[in-house]
């Protein structure tokens, strides 16, 4: 019986020093597994910024353990007492949980699935690890398609360029006015920049007011972050540029302490003024948002990894049925040779009937026993049955 | 007959109107539901105009309460075409409480049955009444549009942590449809007004308040169009005329309606 065995550590276990000293290259995590699954396993190491995991499949589960456990601390020895080590059930639950961004910084972030296909890719897998991985990789799918939990930003950058969605729907062809190139800016414009938009204008201490201003009139969104005392605009300049816009909208976001843009500049028509205040309050609701997706997204991931756990333990009880089949088979193929004289009388077509009729009545008498079986199995009785079935309809040792 | 397909297309309408009520508290799968309560109810009363066409000798819709029941059709068709995407939902929230009322209306003053062909010829009213109608249900779906937009622009003005939890179309995009929806819709009127003073004219008859209001309701489109294409009129300002100028085809359609059709 193939056993999985999970040994790693995360953001919840270790802080960033150590998660970074165990953090694995795309090399050499592909070297780490295919030197784990030597002897006939099959491993996978899942390595992120948040999270160093090695998957290893193995029958013999605590010799696994210990190599895995060995493995990452030839990395880094002080990791060891930050390292988490579940088996079977709670080591598939748990791929399926990371999966689907459910034990994530941010509950619901996107990049861990890509993350976790890219590890599957490198890993070296067989049949066993093959379909965990599909299935943790669906689990993670469905959880994004029925939840919202990864619809709402998580950061005060991805919120402003959600914001500007609102206002312009798609940014292919809109311009940016940044005012400051701080940090703060820079994570905001670049956000706006993958989602179609582009720089017009980076203005900073030494640009002349009136090439603000005319810039001001053609762009559609302002993003403000310097570090200047007072207001670097004000209502009467966005006012004078608004004249030239034709009623288009603006966005103005404002990122600086102490606010760069007036704010009675939200007062003008089809001006739209959000503060770091702001932001910060729209990511801590979308935040909690995620959390309660994230409820729903427990219920989903955890009816899959019982899925999962079904077609495992049907493994157990697999060979048994397939012997009963086999003998059902036998039987039925020579009690009709027995009869072969009587039914040489027959035509083609009746002795087509025959053969049907004689499946049928075997497929119909050991479809409850099989399904029963696999019920079974998935209850953790599989074996005990199928020891039965084997005693009972002389299944022969050699079938094992 | 034609009752057979009246009951569903109510029906479904209102299961639309609740759930687009729904949707607005809580979205999700009521929105789902209502939009499936729009396509059923579209599909029962398209069933139910065909019968009256069928079964009617002559034009089927020229009485003013079969009138609004192919009106009712021409909005509801008209609101299908952006209805079933997710961040248009909370504009069937004023849709299809309407499409319930004008349906009701309609039925109460008999205009949902059969055998009630206009004394004046087909293929006049096939044009003056086509027309007219689909310019209102164009003007209809676009003050839609322009109230949506109003709302929109409120919660963004008011900065609510919650402003992302709801998907909503961007302003942007709602003042661009209803501009095109405008755009779409005065020629129609512009072709059925024509078509109905050609009537009066060759008739000799004389004006009534619905062709006095028309026209004026022409007017408002009009400006419209020429502010926002011509004056640089967007937004806020503009959203507010074409509510204005739904107020006119209120008017028109509901409040002295008995004067204009025979």
């Amino acid at each position: 019986m193939i056993r999985l065995v999970l040994v790693g550590t995360s953001h919840h276990h270790a802080p960033v020093e150590l998660r970074e000293r165990v953090a694995l290259e795309r090399d050499a995590a592909e070297a780490l597994a295919a030197r784990l699954a030597e002897g006939g396993r099959e491993a996978v190491c899942l390595s992120t910024c948040n999270r160093t995991e090695l998957y290893v499949a193995a029958e013999d589960a605590e010799a696994a353990e210990r190599d895995a456990v060995a493995a990452l601390a030839a990395l880094e020895p002080d990791v060891e007492p930050a390292l988490y080590r579940l088996q079977d059930r709670a080591a598939v639950l748990h791929l399926f949980r990371v999966a689907a961004g459910l034990d994530s910084l941010v509950p619901g972030e996107g990049e861990i699935l890509g993350q976790v296909r890219v590890a599957q890719e490198l890993g070296t897998t067989g049949f066993f690890l093959e379909r965990v991985f599909r299935q943790a990789l669906q689990a993670g799918r469905k959880v994004r398609a029925q939840t919202a939990i990864g619809e709402s930003p998580a950061s005060v950058s991805s919120a402003a360029a959600a914001l500007a969605e609102q206002v312009f729907g798609s940014l292919d062809g809109r311009s940016i006015l940044l005012l400051g190139a701080g940090k703060m800016s820079e994570g905001a414009s670049r956000n706006l920049r993958s989602r179609g938009a582009t720089i017009a204008l980076v203005a900073n201490s030494k640009t002349e007011r009136e090439e603000i201003e005319t810039a001001l009139a053609a762009v559609d969104v302002v993003i403000a972050s310097t570090s200047a005392p007072g207001f670097v605009l004000d209502a009467d300049a966005v006012t004078r540029a608004s004249q030239g816009r034709r009623g288009r909208q603006l966005l103005l976001v404002d990122l600086a302490v102490p606010r760069d843009i007036d704010p009675t500049v939200r007062d003008l028509d089809g001006c739209y003024l959000y503060d770091i205040d702001d932001l910060e309050q729209i990511v801590a609701e979308t935040l909690s948002g995620r959390r309660r997706e994230a409820e729903r997204a427990e219920s989903l991931v955890a009816a899959e990894a019982e899925k999962f756990h079904e077609w495992h333990a049907s493994l157990d009880v697999v060979p048994a049925i397939a012997s009963l089949r086999a003998k059902a088979e036998e039987i039925r193929t020579a009690e009709l040779q027995k009869a072969d004289s009587l039914l040489g009388r027959l035509d083609d077509s009746q002795r087509k009937a025959v053969e049907s009729v004689t499946s049928q009545i075997v497929n119909k008498l050991l479809h409850l026993p099989t399904v029963r079986m696999k019920q079974a199995a998935a209850a953790a009785d599989g074996v005990t049955y199928a020891e039965a079935v084997r005693h009972l309809f002389g299944l022969g040792e050699d079938e094992r | 007959m034609a009752e057979l397909f009246f009951w569903p297309a109510l029906f479904f309408y209102g299961e639309a109107a609740v759930g687009y009520l729904g949707d607005a508290r809580h979205p999700g799968r009521p929105g789902r539901l209502a939009t499936w309560g729009v396509r059923l109810g579209w599909i029962a009363q398209t069933a139910l105009l065909a019968a009256q066409a069928v079964r009617n000798d002559g034009f089927p819709w020229g009485t003013w309460a079969s009138s609004l029941d192919l009106f009712v059709w021409l909005v509801v068709s008209a609101y299908l075409i952006w209805g079933c995407r997710v961040p248009y939902r909370l504009l069937g929230l004023a849709v299809m409480p309407l499409a319930v009322a004008l349906l009701v209306t309609a039925r109460a003053g008999g205009g949902t049955g059969v055998g009630t062909a206009s004394r004046y010829s087909t293929l006049f009213l096939v044009l003056h009444v086509g027309l007219v109608l689909a310019a209102f249900a164009g003007f209809t779906l676009a003050a839609g549009l322009s109230g949506l937009y109003v709302w929109q622009e409120r919660r963004l003005k008011s900065r609510p942590a919650t402003i992302l939890r709801r998907q909503m179309p961007a302003l942007a995009t709602l003042d661009a449809l209803a501009l095109r929806t405008v755009a779409w819709s005065v020629p129609l009127l512009t072709l059925g007004i024509a078509v109905g003073l050609g009537r009066l004219l060759s008739r000799g008859d004389g004006m009534d308040a619905v062709i006095a209001t028309t026209v004026v309701t022409w007017v408002v489109w009009c400006s419209y169009l020429g502010l926002r294409l011509l004056g640089g009129w967007a937004g806020r300002r503009a959203a507010y005329l074409a509510l204005a100028g739904f107020v006119l085809v209120v008017v028109v359609r509901v409040v002295f309606p008995e004067s204009h059709f025979g």
